[in-house]
């Protein structure tokens, strides 16, 4: 799902309504990797902005999943297996794996 | 399997006396180490089935199949793994105080149904990670002779770390 509106998003953009959306800092959304390995998350990317992705993926031999505790999103990640992420609002979204509860992490996104 | 105290002492016993028997003599071998370590994971699984066929509640049911998900994917590993080195698993003591151990309690939570059968299982995963991860961390990584074996049951300490949580949690939520 995170996929599909980031493609809705990218189409958006290409056919020429950047100047509609709100983009505070003037860049381009950024893709940010966090990887899964060895029953952890890899470190969180420093200096999130709203509309940037988080792509997860999963290098690890154990299904995962990237859930926030508020909710915002609920990712299922079997081995091998990745999914994104939009960052629709500033804030911090802590997250963690709904099977391994020691595996967690913070997302810090500023507008 | 267990009355808990005396299927923790018995293991516990019989990883003192392989730790006294480590210190005096002979380690845990590679070869026994790889057998303990993939029993451990083969008894959790059996006790994951028993559950999904006999519980009706959906955290248990849930819990079980990562149970079996991830213990499966360590022992898939950990095959592959002794193929590679060519090392051949060998029986000992503590898989075989293991494996009485859990046929003991399969048979005593087979008799279980509902509610007592629930939380007689999640009790029982809280006990069971605990007692491996002690057999993992005092014994078998620091006995490990090759590294890729060691990095493995590290991972596999890992594993069993994140499972007691998840079972403790488990309990918390039956009661």
């Amino acid at each position: 799902m995170a996929v599909r509106s980031l493609m809705v998003a990218s189409g958006a953009l290409s056919l020429g309504l950047l100047a509609f959306m709100p983009l505070p800092r003037g860049a381009e959304p950024q893709v940010y990797v966090i990887e899964i390995d060895k029953l952890a998350f890899g470190p969180a990317p420093a200096g999130l902005h709203v509309n940037d992705i988080v792509e997860w993926r999963n290098s690890d031999i154990f299904r995962h999943t990237a859930t926030a505790s508020d909710g915002s999103f609920d990712i299922d990640l079997p081995p091998s297996a990745k999914g994104q992420t939009v960052l629709r609002q500033p804030g911090v979204i802590d997250y963690a794996c709904r099977f391994h509860p020691g595996m967690k992490g913070r997302l810090e996104v500023v507008p | 399997m267990f009355r808990k105290p005396s299927f923790l002492l018995a293991v516990t016993m019989s990883l003192a006396a392989s730790s006294a028997m480590a210190q005096m003599a002979a380690k845990t071998t590679d070869p026994q180490i790889a057998h303990i370590a993939y029993t451990a994971g083969q008894i959790d699984i059996a006790a994951a089935e028993l559950a999904l066929k006999t519980s009706q509640n959906k955290a248990v049911k849930d819990f079980a199949e990562e149970m079996v998900r991830d213990h499966t994917a360590v022992n898939k590993q950990a095959l592959a793994l002794v193929e590679k080195l060519k090392v051949k698993p060998e029986d000992n003591d503590t898989s075989k105080s293991l494996t009485a151990a859990a046929a003991k309690k399969h048979e005593e939570l087979s008799k279980l149904s509902g509610a007592a059968f629930d939380k007689a299982y999640a009790q029982n995963e809280v006990a069971y990670h605990q007692t491996v991860n002690g057999a993992l961390a005092t014994v078998l990584i620091p006995d490990a002779q090759n590294g890729e074996l060691k990095s493995l049951l590290e991972t596999g300490l890992k594993l069993f770390k994140e499972h007691q949580q998840h079972a403790e949690h488990l309990v918390g939520q039956l009661k």
